[in-house]
């Protein structure tokens, strides 16, 4: 495969924008990007975005979105109906098939404008369970619940997960929510959805993130330090939450086996865990140890920008390395109802 | 073209249909993907990845449909894609597919694009109101005649050769088994006494609301070489967007799909594609985008496309056939729309057309979508041969 690297990485977060549409929080981000890259915007080979309709409540919320990289002349371009996570997957490929040398991804939304757990659950099947509601909270914690029955974890597991989570985020100025709490006053907070509390969930937040990518002499010319995706994998699993082994994520496996996870020690890992018993699961999957750390931003559980929650833990493991805190990094990035589709990806700085 | 080899192996699609109440969204999608599977002498297990694509989710009301649809797909296990680029997704969905085997990152891909369109009313999913926006509330004629009268004031057109299209491409379609209107009466005077919906587009000018998926199989050259059926090579595949609005964008015209169709034929080795290519499935909707687009492709100068339309040049007997499967004008399930025409141009090179193959000369064909506010466009030649290394 040809080497390909992260060569910037831009991200804003907000619990709520009251005022800036999804193109005005796309411009910032992706002009950082861009200009911390040193490639001029119009030497850039291919664009490609993730965003959700269902999050503005109106078709081509990306259509808009294309206003925001300038898009003239006209420009190489894609969209994912997915997290922008997928849209850097199929920016790699097309700068594999060498048809380009770089890459701008980008990803926005905004969750506050509807209620996100409900609109979730249009993403379940149409027939038989959509009509039955299931907000995207009410499912993960069936998920939690199996999960904490099967392997004897308990509810102050998860909050040693989310208060890990908000002392991470203080040093996030992202992160929408951070504290320096401690477990016994999280655990003293009523259960909201069995066995999960408020502050196993992801916070409700608006926002917008963008990377660029280069490949072999390019990355090396612009970045003292590139992070370079040595491998990148994605698996769906079936659909229905009663066909799986919720306590587990096979298709994380899957992923990281194909992707070499455990072929050397991992310094950090960003997990797209929107709830804390996810951490938990999906660090198991990954085969993750001590020696790791885990959401070092604070992770979903501290800022959820929907649709780039997982391009931001990609950028997020890119970040460490390129500023030399971290010389080998996994990124995971998840779609779909308790976890139903994930991505893994490994970085690796070189020296 | 840039990276290895690809080819489509198998092609299927569901007859097209106004509303079809015999399948779910997921019976949909795997029928033309059981077809395509079949034509290719695969099986689900043989499948690397599977790549789909559709329009807006609001003209099913399903978020995110790719993770129903996984399990339809055989996609359990393996990694699955879902592609949006507006009407141009189609075209789009099948070009990120065949990447992924140009890359050399798998070698047999299945790529799907659907609409269910009876399960919604498009012309509501596309006028949805938003905020600080001027509500439109007139779907994709009422955004698209504007332009079209434009084009009429511009190129002095005759104001029939929208209708000449309109009954071309129904007549084709009659030799289409899949095609959804098959209307054997129609003729110019039917279609000039349709009812009049955005000046200058009749009833029969516009493209019918379709139940549809189509699929395609594409493989590497060491597999497609080992299977006995024949082979859509792909000699180019290119994508380009423009933003919506700005001052002085062309539009009847748009610089994008020039673009698009210049690095397309530059990759296929086309240097005047009326006469290097065989036929072309390009994204019609509205008869008048036959004359739109023969210009914005380069078939002919700026301002004789309808010209060419009018000559007979594009019928099924004519020297440059345009839409020989009736078109998006007899089918229209909007999201697979797109990959239709790719899958009908390969079709053609792989002489599994039917009724509706046309004569083999040079053996390329070209596969054409557009979306948005006319500016998205996805494009790519195929051809019965390997492309000259």
């Amino acid at each position: 495969m040809r080497d390909v690297a992260v060569v910037s990485f831009a991200y804003q977060a907000v619990a709520k924008e009251p005022t800036r549409s999804e193109v005005e929080m796309i411009v910032p981000v992706v002009r950082e990007a861009v200009a911390a890259s040193g490639i001029d915007r119009t030497e850039i080979g291919f664009t490609c975005s993730g965003s959700l309709d269902y999050l503005q409540g109106g078709p081509f919320a990306f259509v808009s979105g294309l206003d925001a990289v300038g898009a003239w002349p006209p420009i190489r371009e894609s969209h994912v109906e997915m997290d922008a996570a997928w849209a850097l997957y199929e920016a790699w490929v097309a700068l594999q098939t060498g048809e380009v040398d770089s890459a701008l991804v980008y990803g926005f939304g905004k969750s506050s404008t509807g209620d996100l757990h409900e609109i979730m659950s249009l993403q379940t099947d149409p027939y038989y369970l959509a009509p039955l509601w299931p907000s995207m909270v009410d499912l993960a914690a069936l998920q939690a619940r199996a999960y904490l029955d099967a392997t004897g974890r308990d509810e102050k597991d998860l909050a040693e997960v989310a208060a890990r989570s908000q002392r991470n985020a203080l040093a996030n100025p992202a992160a929408v929510r951070r504290g320096d709490v401690d477990v016994d006053a999280l655990l003293a907070a009523p259960v909201t959805h069995d066995p999960l509390r408020d502050h196993d969930i992801a916070p409700i937040t608006d926002g917008a993130a963008a990377v660029v990518l280069a490949a072999g002499d390019l990355a090396r010319s612009v970045c003292a330090r590139p992070a370079w995706i040595r491998a990148i994998e994605h698996r769906i699993e079936p659909h229905s939450p009663g066909v799986r082994d919720l306590t587990r994520s096979e298709s994380t496996r899957l992923a990281a086996q194909a992707a070499g996870v455990g072929d050397g020690p991992v310094d950090v890992a960003e997990l797209h865990a929107q709830f804390s018993h996810e951490e938990l699961l999906l660090a198991e999957a990954l085969g993750l140890g001590g020696a790791t750390a885990v959401n070092p931003s604070g992770g979903p559980l501290a800022a959820n920008p929907v649709m780039s929650t997982g391009l931001v833990r990609i950028g997020e493991v890119a970040r460490r390395i390129t500023a030399g805190e971290a010389t080998r990094g996994v990124a995971h990035a998840s779609s779909g109802p308790c976890l139903q589709q994930n991505l893994v990806c490994v970085l690796e700085g070189q020296d | 073209m840039a990276g290895k080899l690809v080819g489509v192996v198998g092609v299927g699609q569901t007859k097209h249909r106004a509303a079809n109440k015999e399948v779910s969204i997921a019976g949909l999608v795997r029928t033309a993907a059981k077809e395509a599977l079949d034509d290719a002498g695969m099986t689900w297990a043989d499948i690397d990845a599977v790549v789909i694509g559709k329009a807006p989710d609001m003209f099913e009301g399903v978020a995110m449909p790719e993770l129903y649809l996984a399990d339809a797909l055989g996609a359990a296990g393996k990694p699955m894609m879902r592609v949006h680029t507006a009407g141009s997704v189609g075209g789009s969905t099948s070009i990120v597919a065949a990447k992924l085997v140009a890359a050399g990152v798998h070698e047999r891909v299945l790529t799907v694009a659907f609409e269910k369109q009876s399960e919604s009313n498009a012309t509501w999913g596309l006028s949805v109101p938003m905020p600080f926006a001027p509500p439109l509330v007139a779907g994709a004629g009422g955004y698209f005649a504007p332009l079209i009268r434009a084009y009429i004031a511009r190129a002095k057109a005759p104001r029939h050769v929208g209708h000449l299209v309109a009954v071309k491409d129904r007549l084709a379609a009659l030799r289409n088994p899949k095609a959804h209107l098959h209307m054997p009466d129609i003729d110019l005077k039917t279609v000039e006494e349709s009812l009049l919906l955005w000046d200058p587009l009749r009833y029969l000018d516009t493209c019918p609301s379709s139940d549809g998926a189509m699929a395609m199989v594409l493989a590497s050259e060491r597999v497609a070489d080992e299977l006995p059926g024949p082979v859509a090579w792909v000699h180019g595949m290119a994508m380009r967007s423009e933003p919506t609005m700005f001052a002085r964008r062309d539009q009847v015209n748009p610089q994008a799909g020039r673009d698009c169709a210049k690095d397309v034929y530059a990759q296929a080795g086309i240097r005047d594609p009326r006469a290097d290519l065989d036929c072309a499935e390009v994204y019609v909707p509205f008869s008048w985008y036959e004359p739109m687009w023969l210009e914005n492709l380069g078939f002919c100068a700026e301002g004789d496309g309808w010209k060419l339309t009018e000559s007979g040049a594009t019928a099924p007997d004519g020297d440059i056939p345009w839409n020989p499967s009736g078109g998006v004008l007899s089918s229209n399930p909007i999201g697979a729309s797109g990959m239709v025409r790719f899958g009908e141009a390969a079709q053609q090179v792989r002489e599994r057309a039917g009724d509706y193959q046309v004569p083999l000369r040079t053996g390329k064909a070209l596969g054409h979508a557009y979306g948005g506010g006319s500016q998205f466009f996805s494009m790519w030649v195929v051809g019965r041969d390997k492309p000259a290394a």
